[in-house]
């Protein structure tokens, strides 16, 4: 019942309330017409003795059973008669009907006059009157076979009616359920559609006035309120789509403004540059005899600035193409790595720092980038403690909040913690050139590289004792 | 004037620039012969024997070597490479690109159009004149062309 559709449980129930109906009005028209064929069928089983009785005097007075079995055989035009007798005046059997029936078949003596049933057979006695004077008495017995066929024939009627009417219910059912089941249906089919399609533009058609129209009212309305927020979502969206665009196109201006500005500084930049450093250092060859020693410190000057301003160029670019470059990250060796770049770093210059490298963890980044990373940590360690005595550099790591934290530590030049902050951007530096040499861009590519990597760069010093400076990568793959 | 033998073209639109190389090339005393022309569309003319240099066709298979700034006015140095690259008569002629441009899309580009080598000009003249005069040992002397 549970699966069934609304239709044809309400085709159900009206079917089963037309045959239980059905069945009570048959069943009161039998038990009525029961009880009434009874009545008519005893009064005519008693019509009958009352005139085979009143036949019977003349037999009976003359006592001529011949004529008494003869009036009695007339009994046969009704096929249900099935016994009948006649007894004498002293109550002896006289005459008996039909002729073949036996004796023991039959009453012994007449009994109370009257009709009744017995046996499941109607029988009765009547007595033989002639005037006040009693012949005999009269013994007839019916079988109640005709109100059987009576009644197979009511119950085949039945049935046929009982058949017939329900075919006619369930046309009728047919037709009437639609009245409930439509509306309900034509909601269900919208609801449906809307699941299907998400259009909640689709309204469900109202067809009655009673619960089902309210509840089509409520749900067209709660549509109508989904249609108008998901409106409201989607311009809002929209909206937010438009100014994302926009912003990234501006980016995007903005970001190829910066490659051309860098594009034409790394050209045209570069070529008066050369030329300034060239034409000097050809003065210089050419003119040095002409030249005395403040001149050719002079000269000097020039020349040495102009190579600065070279290499600031470079590093500036390189700072700015870090910005551009997409991450390759693999699995990074990193105490191979630290070697690789040690022996780069000293490679053919005068190194007198002791470093020494723990076991360091390996990590998931960019190998060019990190490599990077080690070669401006670890220049910058050597280049400020390369005047102390004693250089002496570390390099470890240690786990903080489940992170690994790699850092490198200096007993060189150090520096001020309220500077801190300072170390990690362009061109700032703690230093003059003179002091120590650089363009003040290593710790602020170390700073880029490591942001790209969703780490953390910081430092720690004190001025004279050395500096320690930290990085994270992030776990993330 | 004589008819030499044509070593090297140096396509540079920058004055100063290719009068240090020129002055550079000089200085190993290598006996050449440099063209020098100003921009891409001159280079193009030069080889190809047209416009201003339409009399001299048989030049064209002489040139040991091209040396190709990338960025000049009208014509750029990637076009003059891509153009003489594709063309029967030049592909096989070496071309260095000397620029101070170290963009990898310059280098990669250059790569991809056929060039023989790239250079980064240094801006430290002794870096520079250094790297002029291994260029020229290795292109003028080492390294053997087609010479029909």
């Amino acid at each position: 019942m549970k699966g069934t559709s609304i239709q044809q449980k309400l085709m159900r129930v009206i079917l089963i309330t037309c045959a239980i109906t059905l069945l009570l009005t048959s069943s009161a028209y039998f038990g009525y017409q029961y009880f009434n064929l009874k009545q008519t069928y005893l009064k005519q089983v008693a019509n009958t003795g009352k005139i085979i009785a009143f036949n019977s005097t003349a037999a009976l007075a003359f006592d001529n059973a011949n004529d008494a079995e003869e009036i009695l055989s007339s009994l046969k035009v009704d096929e249900h008669i099935v016994g009948a007798a006649l007894y004498n005046q002293d109550g002896k059997l006289f005459a008996k009907y039909p002729e073949n029936i036996s004796v023991t078949d039959l009453p012994v003596k007449p009994q109370g006059d009257g009709y009744g049933v017995q046996n499941s057979n109607f029988e009765g006695f009547q007595p033989v009157m002639e005037g006040n004077k009693q012949l005999g008495t009269l013994y007839i017995r019916t079988d109640r076979k005709a109100i059987h066929e009576l009644f197979a024939f009511y119950t085949l009627a039945s049935i046929v009616i009982l058949i017939f009417s329900l075919v006619v219910a369930y046309f009728i059912s047919r037709i009437l359920q639609q009245s409930i089941s439509k509306p309900i249906l034509a909601l269900a089919e919208v609801s449906k559609s809307i699941s299907v399609d998400k259009d909640y533009s689709v309204r469900a058609i109202r067809y009655t006035n009673d619960e089902t129209g309210a509840l089509t009212d409520a749900f067209n309305q709660m549509l109508s309120q989904i249609e108008h927020q998901n409106r409201d979502i989607i311009s809002f969206n929209q909206q937010l789509e438009e100014k994302i665009s926009e912003r990234t196109e501006e980016l995007e201006r903005a970001n190829k403004e910066l490659e051309a500005f860098s594009y034409s500084v790394s050209h045209d930049l570069r070529s008066p540059l050369r030329a300034l450093n060239a034409y000097s250092q050809m003065f210089e060859e050419d003119y040095a005899e002409l030249l005395d020693a403040k001149a050719m410190k002079l000269l000097g000057n020039i020349q040495r600035n102009a190579k600065r301003m070279g290499r600031l160029i470079d590093d500036l670019l390189e700072f700015s193409k870090l910005g551009r470059k997409e991450l390759v990250k693999t699995n990074i060796g990193m105490n191979q790595l630290v070697t690789e770049v040690m022996k780069e770093v000293s490679d053919g210059k005068q190194n007198t720092s002791v470093i020494t490298v723990e076991d360091l963890p390996d990590c998931l980044a960019d190998r060019g980038l990190i490599y990077q990373v080690w070669v401006n940590l670890i220049s910058n360690a050597i280049k400020y403690s390369s005047k102390k005595e004693n250089p002496v550099i570390h390099i470890g790591s240690k786990i903080n909040d489940n992170q690994v934290v790699y850092f490198i530590k200096d007993n060189g030049a150090g520096f001020n913690m309220d500077y801190a902050k300072m170390l990690f951007k362009v061109f700032q530096r703690l230093h003059s050139p003179k002091e120590f040499e650089g363009t003040g861009i290593g710790l602020a590519i170390i700073a880029r590289i490591i942001a790209k990597h969703g780490g953390n760069v910081w430092a720690e010093g004190e001025v004279d004792k050395g500096a320690t400076f930290f990085f994270t990568i992030s776990n993330s793959r | 004037m004589m008819m030499k033998q044509l070593d090297i073209l140096l396509v540079e639109d920058n004055e100063s620039d290719a009068e240090l190389v020129m002055h550079a090339l000089k200085k190993n005393k290598i006996n050449n012969n440099i063209i020098h022309v100003l921009d891409g569309a001159e280079a193009l003319d030069y080889v190809f024997a047209k416009g201003n240099y339409a009399a001299n066709t048989d030049r064209v298979h002489t040139l040991k070597v091209i040396l190709l700034d990338i960025k000049m006015p009208k014509v750029g140095g990637l076009e003059v490479l891509s153009k003489l690259k594709a063309d029967n008569r030049t592909k096989t002629i070496p071309i260095v690109m000397l620029t101070s441009s170290s963009e990898d899309q310059d280098v990669e580009k250059s790569y991809m159009l056929g060039a023989n080598s790239y250079i980064v000009k240094p801006v430290d003249y002794g870096d520079f004149t250094d790297a002029i005069e291994q260029l020229e040992k290795y292109w003028l002397l080492r390294n053997r062309t087609i010479i029909t």
